[in-house]
């Protein structure tokens, strides 16, 4: 008996132990890009950070202004939304209202393939493939440059935004898609009147996923959108995003400890803070979106 | 007793019954007729749901739909506007006339349809908009955008939903925030805005409490002036007070369809009887 009990216990624990993991990494990683933020901010003001146009952390004239590398990560984050915010929602009405269910069955697969190949392919087929074709169509346009990141960034991040917003469309009770009908709606009208406005807290959340996650996507952008930090919001220009700066210094040969590297914990900070804010507003829509259907 | 040997003794009953069958028009009335249903008959798959029915409706009246869970008076009454449209496995045979129009032809156009057919829910289902969004939705999707004509349509429609003196100064407020009987009025409101000449209802007062119900009664009296009205009801006591006429159904048959007083009062068939005195359904 007493044997059985403990097992129990030991069971227990165990998976209080793996739930518990998975929180104190966060703290621990919150810990970290706070307390090294601290030391960079020791000795650079947050005035300076926020409001210098130059970021030159790894010249001799060492200037740090995030906003450049801002500039980078929310023009690319702007194309990719661009491209997935149409798409994802006429892909998700489509599936959740027109689509026969073979059709339905077919895509969705199909689509999920999408969300699974490796960012670094997605990166390469930005820089080889989507870059050369638009130089056809803008010849100024540099090697690297925003667009073509935010373009296939915005391809990478149409299944979060159809998956997500379908759920949301077929979450709307059908008493409202009989309700359009009963009036007289075609089924355009339905869906786009009534369907999505009652679906648009669930397709809000959907999309601002998607921004965080755009936000946060490193590889494709920093394969294909450069490594020089330019206070533009010209997406035909070479840019550098937040992330791909991180990626630039934790790779390089900058000294371990040194005020350039801790330059990588405040822009970290600053990345952390964008996607943290962005999923509770998505968790506080999707908890209002819940009550009102239930 | 055993179902299937009660069934049997039904169907037995059924079949005398439809031997002395009477004319279902009413030749006493000087209204046109409205709807007709010819040798109706609905498949969902191969479950045979309505079997060749045949009836009129005048205009101007209130017709009740009564009978068991299951005996098809909701599938019949949505063929009306054609909501069953949507059902996969649907089909039918024979003829649906809106005045005197087939509306299963070819060159219908279901949205037109529904315009003149309205239809009122079991449960109120509301658009989560305002309540002034909820009335001109029907104008709006035909694309009527003159502010003065939309104004004018709420009020108009609102005052024949007897609804009017509890929402005039909150148009725009959210008719999720309403009870369940204004909702459903609303629901009427909007209904009447494209002003259609047919209104379905689908047990509009089942889920509401008894006041709520009143007023959904009051209303179809108010309202029977100025449009054909069906209602599906599980409530002979509603059936009774609102409607001219009754049609009883039992497994996809119509069994008998008479003036209401007559159908209550002195069924004609055993089977009515028996439900409206509550021995079955």
């Amino acid at each position: 008996m007493l044997k059985v009990r403990l097992k129990e216990k030991i069971i227990e624990s165990g998976l209080w132990l793996s739930a518990m993991a998975t929180i104190l990494t966060t703290i621990a990683i919150i810990w970290v890009l706070i307390s090294q933020s601290f030391v960079f901010f020791q000795h650079v003001s947050i005035i300076e950070f926020l409001t210098e146009t130059e970021w030159t952390p790894l010249f001799s004239n060492k200037k740090y202004g995030i906003l450049p590398l801002l500039a980078g990560t929310i023009s690319t984050t702007l194309v990719a939304i661009l491209v997935a915010l149409p798409l994802g929602i006429t892909i998700a009405i489509y599936l959740s209202e027109y689509a026969p269910k073979l059709v339905r069955n077919l895509f969705k697969p199909a689509l999920e393939i999408l969300a699974a190949v490796p960012t670094v392919v997605y990166g390469f087929f930005a820089l080889t493939v989507v870059t050369p074709f638009l130089k056809n169509i803008f010849p100024g346009i540099s090697t690297f440059n925003a667009l073509s990141a935010g373009l296939v960034m915005g391809i990478m991040i149409i299944p979060m935004v159809s998956s997500l917003s379908e759920d949301a469309l077929r979450a709307v009770p059908n008493s409202l898609r009989e309700a359009a009908f009963g009036m007289g709606s075609t089924k355009f009208q339905t869906s786009f009147q009534v369907l999505v406005p009652a679906a648009s807290s669930g397709i809000i959340v959907s999309v601002i996923l998607a921004i965080s996650r755009a936000i946060g996507e490193t590889m494709i952008v920093a394969i294909a959108a450069g490594q020089q930090p330019n206070l533009t919001l010209n997406p035909l220009e070479t840019v550098e995003t937040i992330t791909a700066f991180i990626v630039q210094v934790s790779l390089g040969d900058v000294p371990h400890g040194s005020i350039e590297y801790q330059t990588i914990f405040a822009a970290g900070l600053m990345l952390f803070l964008f996607t943290f804010v962005l999923n509770n507003i998505s968790h506080y829509l999707k908890e209002k979106f819940q009550e009102k259907y239930e | 007793m055993e179902p299937s040997k009660e069934k049997s003794a039904d169907n037995a009953n059924l079949e005398k019954q439809k031997e002395s069958s009477i004319s279902f028009d009413f030749t006493d009335s000087k209204k046109e007729i409205k709807l007709e249903s010819k040798n109706t008959n609905v498949f969902y798959g191969d479950n045979h749901v309505i079997k060749n029915v045949n009836l009129k409706i005048r205009e101007k009246t209130v017709t009740a739909f009564i009978g068991p869970s299951g005996c098809g008076k909701s599938t019949f009454l949505r063929l009306f506007n054609r909501m069953n449209d949507y059902i996969e496995s649907f089909h039918m045979k024979g003829e649906i006339l809106i005045d005197k129009k087939d509306i299963y032809d070819g060159d219908i156009r279901v949205e037109d349809l529904r315009k003149n057919v309205g239809m009122v829910f079991q449960k109120p289902n509301p658009f989560p908009k305002s309540i002034y969004e909820n009335v001109i939705y029907g104008l709006k999707i035909q694309g009527i955008k003159d502010k003065k004509i939309l104004q004018a349509a709420v009020e108009e429609s609102l005052i024949s939903a007897a609804l009017w003196d509890e929402v005039k100064d909150q148009l725009n407020k959210s008719a999720l925030a309403l009870s369940g009987g204004q909702q459903q009025r609303l629901c009427i409101a909007r209904a009447l805005a494209v002003k259609p000449t047919v209104l379905l209802m689908d047990e509009p007062a089942s889920a509401l409490d008894p006041i709520a119900t009143s007023k959904i009664e009051e209303l179809i009296h108010v309202l029977k002036n100025d449009y054909t009205i069906v209602i599906v009801t599980h409530n002979m006591q509603q059936a009774g007070r609102v409607s001219d006429k009754t049609a009883f159904f039992y497994i996809g048959e119509l069994i008998e369809y008479e003036n209401t007083k007559d159908v209550f009062i002195n069924p004609k068939h055993e089977l009515t009887e028996r439900y409206i005195t509550g021995r079955f359904g």
